[in-house]
Parts: structure tokens; C-alpha cells; sequence
């Protein structure tokens, strides 16, 4: 930076962040501590917002009262990584061919396939209801893996573009001049520089589609064997009463492994979108 | 010539997997749904073609309504996203110690499954126990429990609150990136003349950000016209239909009631009110970028 901050400028800012990721973390916060509260406290007035004799109960009687429960996390995670693998494949030579080749037709088919986000989640549900279940793949992995794939390619496609119009074109220029064939020159030039690029659209999949997974989830599947955590979730609700703080262990422990992953992964996703842009 | 030709057959080759995808995912079902709005599909075997028995059908159960909602519904929640997603995105640019630890914890909303933290919210708004109207008695802000989620108003409010909460961290991601793709020698440039950080602010990063914060507005706005955990989650649509949008309205009367039929008019409306959505959204964005050159 050219400039100092003066002292008060820097309490503003402080300050500012403080509200801001008040606002961010608080529903985690609240979800942590509710899970540490016994029942009788949380339906209690007035209302209190540290717990009294707080303890992790909860924690070890969720896998008692909902048995599949570890089974919904690695569905959720299943689904995810399935759908970010089989759309990957897709996303990968769409985006080369958008970014690098210049042909009759790139226009429409780069709004064309960001056009798929404004079909996303309930508007097709019908149709696709329709689909899976003329196909079979009703109450299946497949009833939320092939629409999580559909609807995570737009956006997939358009990051990883973006990623790879800011490579080179020099390089390319060199191995056609070289001999090389387009798609060797896809394979062994531009594919190895664009990884980073790839990574990012695999992880903007991957949490897209665990983050979004709840509608197909509660649609296509009926069969506990292959439910999300999102949808799993629901079992927490009884008859009369919802077990909150179950609920909220449960939601915390179906949380972690995402966040696991994220914080080892956001150096990548978070510098992938902001020092490519930089350099150009 | 030739050349140009053999890499137009490859660039369709790469493209075949996604595009072929596309037909069968979402192009083919989108007629479908067209074909299936003007029959009476339902649970039972018969179907009859019924012409525009459906759309009539839905006029005359109010649904000038929630279209209306919906169009409320989206404009406040993509404004307030904007909004704050810009302000949080200038804070966390600033040159302060901590800031790579504060960007991550923006994220969170964003990253993990949307309807664990849907549940969250669901018992922050508890009217009796919950933690907002816990804190709202005992600062004496009101007198006694609000139940956010039960009356018309708050629920409206308060779903709108928690899809500002979901939205934020990418509009704040997305920013930031802009904010930091501006080149450094413009500030300094502006810095040597002695431009205050005010005009620097207005001058240099607002004008720059300008395309990005379209990007993002226009994304996002598609999103939350879609949004469908949230209002399901808190409200189904309650109470009394107050939180109902359009895609809560085709989602209960498709698997609520099983009329697949009448579902599919109102996803075919829902696709034309989003199709003028964009259409003038392109049209502003067009005539902005024309005098944003100049």
C-alpha cells in the first residue's frame, strides 16, 4: 500500500471486519453452542447464550438416535466428488476449445452454457423427475449426481476459461511451429500450465454440488441407503419435538470435513481467482 | 483456410461431451416441460392435451401475486447482497494484519451444505428459545418472544436475511478479486497527484469494479430467482403463503399435489420471467458498458 492507515482509520476497519464476520460465523457459533446445551436448557427462558454445564453429549448420542448418520456424510461427500470427476471431464476440453480456438458459433455457445444456471435446481425438477425415473435411476446415487453434474458445467467452464485465456499464447505458437498436432499441444502444453485453473473449477464443483445436493436429495431419492447429509438431517425432527442440539452436533460433524478440506484447499481457490487476474 | 476448418471440427470435438450432456439434461427436459404444460399429467395414466386450460388455471388462483413476490423477494435480497458483498470486499482489501485469516473466514456460508446451514437459521428465528429473539428481550429491544418465522411480514424479512447470508461470501470472494486486479501504478499514479483515498475510491476502484459487480449481480440474481432450500426449509412457503415464490409454487404443485402438469406451466412462466429478466438486465448492462468507455 502507498499510503499509512491513521489509528482511527484502522479501529474503523477492525471494527468493520468484526460486524461483517459477526454476521458470516454467527449462525456456526450459535449452531456450536447450542450443540453443547442440554435439552431442558435450550427450551428454557430467558434465553441464554453461553451453555450452563455445557458437555458433548450430544455428539455421541447422534450416532444413536439417527444409525445412518456417518452413511448420509460419505453419501453427501460420494455425491460431490462423483459429480465433480464426471463433470470435470466434460469442463476441461469445453473450456480449451472456448478459450483457445476461434471457430464460428463461440459466442452462443459460451452464453449458451451459461444459460444453464437460470434452469438450476427447482425449475427443471419436473422434467427431470420425469427423466430419471423413465431411465430408472430414481432412488439411485445417479438421481442427484446427474443433476449436480448439468449444473455445476456453466459456471465450471466459464471460471476455467477465464483461467486459460491468461495463458500464453506463445507457448502454443511454439509447438504448432514445432509440428505439433492441436491436440497434442491440448495435451502436453496447455493442460500441465492450466492445473491450477482445474483445481479451482474442482473445487467450485465439488462444494457446489455438496452445498446444492438438498432439492435433487429430497426429490429423486427416497431410499435412506443414498441420502445426503442435508436431507438425512431431517431424521432429527420428531413427533413432537426437534432435538436441536443433536441437530446442530450433527450438523457440526457433517460440517467438519468440508471445512477440512476447504482450509487445505483455499490458498489455491481464493489466489486462483485473484493473482491470475493480476498478471493481465 | 483448411486450417482454420480442421480447428473448427476439433474445438467441436472437445465441445461434444458437454454439449451433448446439455441436450439431454437440459435442453430435452426444458421441452418436456414446455409439451407437458399443456396437459393434465397428474399421478393417474390418462393424459389429455388441454391446450391452455393450465395457464388460464393459474391466473385465476392470483398468480400475478407471487410473481410479484418473487420479483420483491429477488430485488432485496440481490441488492443487499451487493451491498454488503462490497463493503466486506473493500474491508478485507485493506492492508491490515490478519486479513488472509479473516478472507477464509468469510467462506464458510458459502462452502458447506446450504441446508445445514438453513437448520441454523431455523433455530435463530425459534420465536420462543431462539437466539435473535433471545437477544432482541434481553436488550429490551422488544417485550416479549418473536416468532420471526409465523407471522407474514418477519418471515418474508427473515428469509430474505438468510439467502443475503448464503450469497454474500461469493459476491465478497468475486469482488475482491476484482478490487485486486486493478493495476497498483493507477493508485500510485493518483497517490503522486495527490488524490485523496476518497477519489482514488470513486474514481479509480468504483469505475473498475463497475463489470465485475454487473457479473456478479447477474449471477446472483438467477440464483436467488431459484432459490429453493431456504424458503422450504424455514417456511414451505407459509405462513399463510406469504413466503410463497414462484419456484415454491411449481414445487408444490408438482410433488405437493402431483400435478406435473400445471407444475410445468409455471416452470415455463418461471423461464419466460427470467428470459426478460436477462433480456433487459444484457440491454442495461450494453448501454452501461457503451458510456463506461467513453
Amino acid at each position: 500500500m502507498i499510503d499509512k492507515y491513521t489509528w482511527y482509520e484502522k479501529i474503523g476497519i477492525y471494527l468493520g471486519i468484526f460486524v461483517f464476520l459477526t454476521f458470516v460465523l454467527s449462525p456456526f457459533v450459535e449452531g456450536f453452542l447450542v450443540s453443547l446445551k442440554p435439552l431442558q436448557q435450550l427450551f428454557s427462558s430467558p434465553y441464554s447464550f453461553w451453555p450452563k454445564e455445557g458437555s458433548f453429549d450430544a455428539y455421541f448420542r447422534i450416532w444413536q438416535t439417527v444409525p445412518f448418520l456417518w452413511l448420509y456424510i460419505l453419501n453427501g461427500i460420494f455425491i460431490a466428488t462423483v459429480a465433480t470427476f464426471f463433470g470435470l471431464f466434460m469442463i476441461v476440453p469445453a473450456a480449451y476449445a472456448l478459450a483457445r480456438i476461434e471457430f464460428r458459433g463461440r459466442g452462443t455457445m459460451l452464453s449458451a452454457f451459461l444459460m444453464i444456471n437460470m434452469f438450476s435446481g427447482a425449475v427443471l425438477l419436473i422434467p427431470l423427475y420425469r427423466l430419471m425415473r423413465a431411465t430408472g435411476l430414481l432412488n439411485t446415487y445417479f438421481a442427484m449426481i446427474v443433476p449436480g453434474t448439468a449444473f455445476i458445467l456453466g459456471t465450471g467452464i466459464w471460471l476455467l476459461r477465464a483461467y486459460m485465456l491468461r495463458i500464453p499464447k506463445e507457448l502454443e505458437e511454439a509447438a504448432f511451429a514445432d509440428g505439433a498436432s492441436r491436440f497434442y499441444t491440448f495435451r502436453r502444453v496447455v493442460l500441465p500450465l492450466a492445473m491450477p485453473g482445474i483445481l479451482i473449477a474442482g473445487i467450485n464443483c465439488f462444494l457446489t454440488v455438496y452445498a446444492q445436493q438438498f432439492i435433487y436429495a429430497l426429490t429423486f431419492n427416497s431410499k435412506s441407503e443414498y441420502m445426503p447429509l442435508s436431507v438425512g438431517l431431517f431424521a432429527f425432527f420428531g413427533r413432537q419435538e426437534v432435538a436441536w442440539n443433536e441437530l446442530m452436533a450433527a450438523s457440526i460433524v457433517g460440517i467438519t470435513p468440508v471445512m477440512i478440506v476447504f482450509f487445505f484447499l483455499q490458498k489455491y481457490l481464493v489466489a486462483g481467482l485473484t493473482a491470475g487476474a493480476v498478471k493481465s | 483456410m483448411n486450417v482454420s476448418r480442421s480447428a473448427a471440427i476439433f474445438a467441436w470435438m472437445l465441445l461434444a461431451p458437454a454439449l451433448i450432456y446439455v441436450i439431454a439434461i437440459v435442453a430435452y427436459p426444458l421441452v418436456d416441460a414446455f409439451l407437458l404444460s399443456f396437459t393434465d399429467t397428474a399421478l393417474k395414466k390418462t393424459v389429455n392435451w388441454v391446450g391452455w386450460e393450465n395457464y388460464i388455471k393459474i391466473f385465476k388462483s392470483g398468480f400475478e401475486i407471487i410473481i410479484l413476490r418473487t420479483m420483491v423477494w429477488t430485488f432485496f435480497s440481490v441488492s443487499i447482497k451487493m451491498i454488503i458483498g462490497v463493503l466486506g470486499a473493500t474491508l478485507l482489501n485493506a492492508a491490515v494484519p490478519g486479513r488472509a485469516l479473516f478472507r477464509v473466514l468469510t467462506m464458510p456460508p458459502w462452502i458447506v451444505p446450504m441446508a445445514i446451514g438453513i437448520f441454523m437459521w431455523g433455530w435463530m428465528y425459534n420465536g420462543q428459545f431462539g437466539m435473535i429473539s433471545g437477544l432482541l428481550q434481553r436488550f429490551g429491544l422488544v417485550d416479549g418472544p418473536v416468532a420471526f418465522l409465523a407471522y407474514g411480514s418477519t418471515a418474508f424479512w427473515a428469509t430474505i436475511f438468510t439467502d443475503v447470508w448464503i450469497g454474500v461470501p461469493l459476491v465478497t470472494l468475486y469482488m475482491l478479486a476484482a478490487t485486486q486486479s486493478i493495476p497498483k501504478d493507477l493508485y500510485e499514479a493518483a497517490w503522486v497527484d495527490g488524490a485523496s483515498r476518497l477519489y482514488r475510491l470513486r474514481r479509480i476502484t468504483l469505475p473498475l469494479i463497475t463489470p465485475s459487480l454487473i457479473t456478479i449481480s447477474m449471477i446472483s440474481l438467477i440464483s436467488t430467482f431459484n432459490s429453493f432450500d431456504i424458503i422450504w426449509i424455514l417456511t414451505r412457503g407459509g405462513p399463510s403463503g406469504e413466503t410463497t415464490t414462484m419456484i415454491i409454487d411449481t414445487y408444490k404443485t408438482a410433488f405437493g399435489s402431483y400435478k406435473y402438469g400445471e407444475g410445468s406451466a409455471r416452470v415455463v412462466l418461471v423461464g419466460i420471467c427470467l428470459s426478460i429478466f436477462c433480456f433487459f438486465y444484457f440491454r442495461i448492462v450494453n448501454k452501461l458498458s457503451a458510456t463506461q468507455e467513453r
